[in-house]
């Protein structure tokens, strides 16, 4: 049975709930959506999910799928305040990444007066500062991973250092996972390392689509392969109308 | 004492230049009937707070807005709102872009009287670059902490819309998320509550338990019937969001020819016209339904 680019993917995003605990899971797009479902039904049992608005749900459905089981309430107010308190790992996504980890999702170009207006900052710089942090890039290019952020909304280690100990004390960027591989910050300096290859993509494909100089260590290892468990319960069980592949095309 | 009035009375009450707080969240149980009476009205010049959706884009498109105090905008289920992005990249209006959290603790200082309330949110962001105004605050106890002082977001008015309300202004929620409502009228020198329906007093609890009633009276200034009134956005039980109407508002959005048709459409009368107009898209949608 071939393993998908997707499914790697959906791999990578759930290994950033490994270990986790009894926090929220808030994983936004679609396969860091079925990684934190797939987490919960094998390595880390003790995650929290939502249904997208303001449940607490218990059950496991299929993305896209209704929950049936609520075991608690978490309203906007109650999520944001759950946010100060860290219990939490987010996964975001990114329109632009650089490699110290600031993350843009406000606008492109001058703030100013914006070529591209986009979400705004959202709760990017809350979350940066209080709880775990991940990103799901699923188009990695250099038009995402650029050299500069054109507006910092995620705090990055470089940003988070200078603002000083406030800014660090619960600052964490713990993975940035992309169609081509899974990255993180385990460097002296904390910028970008490359830490896994999904399989079927070389280092010099990662390299040309990233704007700056990645760490690359002298053996790259694969993203771990699924285990036939954890790809039945992708296929049949969280994701069986396969949404994964329209984030995630086979190359 | 009753405290029962129009949409338009209600916006008779507001000026020009003044500040305004919409509640709700992005396309999720917004005054938007309230917002259809004040693009009716000549108020202009609006600093508007809000959790953006549909209700900032449409006084964007109406160019009543001076500056936008947010977060974000956003109609959820399409992640960008047309005529904010729009409004933006020709620099129609000005920008407090802040963290969802400063404004959560913006409107609870300002509800609570204070000047500002520290929070973490912001600190090594380019919210403290493009916001020159805001200030750190030093932890006076052993910590020495150094945090951002969220300002106070005081509103001379807020506009917000619920499920059931009485005459005095006493205001119930039915759905999951009571949104920030009750911060918004507590920031407010004045609040109007729009809702589906006005109730009895003693009726209010038939429909839920006392926790849902998030809004008190003194809070209250006037009290506006409009059922249908959150549409297109969400008011969950009594009425989901309208997506084929909201994918036609967007598809409008993108350009001022359908815009301008749309408006005449949907903007050019009362709020009876609008949901008239609005039954008749869905029993013949038109080109700007067409999906």
């Amino acid at each position: 049975m071939t393993v998908t680019r997707a499914e790697y993917c959906v791999i990578a995003c759930a290994e950033a709930w490994r270990d986790a605990g009894e926090v929220l899971a808030s994983p936004m797009g679609t396969v860091p959506s079925i990684g934190a479902r797939l987490a919960k039904l094998t390595f880390a049992p003790g995650l929290l999910l939502t249904d997208g608005e303001a449940s607490l749900t218990a059950d496991v459905p299929a993305v896209g799928a209704q929950a049936g089981v609520v075991e608690g309430w978490l309203p906007y107010r109650r999520h944001l305040a759950l946010v100060a308190t860290g219990r939490r790992h987010v996964m975001m996504g990114a329109s632009q990444i650089d490699r110290y980890g600031n993350q843009n999702i406000s606008c492109i170009g001058d703030w100013a007066r914006p070529e591209r207006q986009l979400l705004g900052v959202r709760g990017a710089p809350v979350n940066t500062l209080n709880n775990p942090t991940s990103y799901w890039i699923p188009r990695h290019s250099t038009r995402v991973f650029v050299e500069r952020v054109d507006m910092v909304c995620g705090v990055g280690y470089d940003r988070a250092a200078a603002a000083g100990p406030s800014a660090t004390r619960h600052h964490h960027l713990a993975h940035v996972a992309s169609d081509l591989g899974v990255f993180d910050f385990a460097t002296p300096d904390r910028t970008m390392r490359l830490r896994s290859l999904h399989p079927g993509v070389t280092v010099e494909q990662v390299a040309d689509a990233t704007g700056f100089a990645l760490t690359i260590p002298d053996a790259v290892p694969y993203t771990r392969e699924p285990t036939p468990r954890e790809l039945r319960l992708i296929r049949e069980v969280i994701d069986p109308e396969g949404r994964r592949t329209r984030e995630v095309p086979e190359p | 004492m009753s405290k029962v009035m129009t949409a338009e009375a209600a916006v008779a009450r507001l000026s020009s230049g003044m500040t305004l707080g919409i509640g709700g969240w992005g396309s999720r149980r917004k005054p938007m009937a309230l917002v259809r009476a004040l693009l009716r009205s000549d108020v202009t010049d609006l600093t508007v707070v809000s959790y953006g959706g549909p209700d900032v884009g449409l006084l964007a498109a109406a160019g009543k807005i001076r500056k936008l105090v947010a977060a974000f905008a956003t109609l959820d289920s399409i992640p960008l709102e047309p005529h904010v992005t729009a409004a933006r990249q020709r620099g129609a209006f000005g920008l407090v872009e802040l963290d969802e959290a400063m404004v959560m603790e913006g409107l609870t200082a300002a509800a609570h009287r204070l000047p500002f309330l520290p929070v973490r949110a912001g600190l090594g962001s380019d919210v403290m670059r493009v916001n020159p105004h805001l200030r750190t605050v030093t932890s006076p106890y052993e910590d020495g902490e150094e945090l951002v002082a969220a300002p106070a977001l005081r509103l001379d008015a807020a506009l917000v819309h619920l499920n059931r309300a009485d005459a005095h202004g006493n205001a119930q929620y039915l759905g999951p998320d009571p949104y920030f409502d009750d911060l918004f009228c507590q920031a407010a020198d004045a609040a109007y509550v729009s809702c589906e329906r006005i109730v009895d007093t003693a009726d209010l609890l038939k429909a839920a338990a006392p926790q849902t009633l998030l809004v008190e009276r003194p809070f209250v200034t006037g009290v506006v019937e409009t059922p249908n009134g959150a549409h297109f956005t969400s008011c969950a039980p009594d009425h989901g969001r309208d997506e084929p109407f909201q994918r036609a508002y967007a598809q409008a959005a993108r350009d001022p020819e359908t815009w301008r048709s749309f408006s005449e459409r949907f903007l050019s009368g009362d709020e009876g016209a609008y949901q008239a107009a609005v039954a008749a898209f869905h029993k013949s949608p038109g080109k700007e339904g067409a999906r």
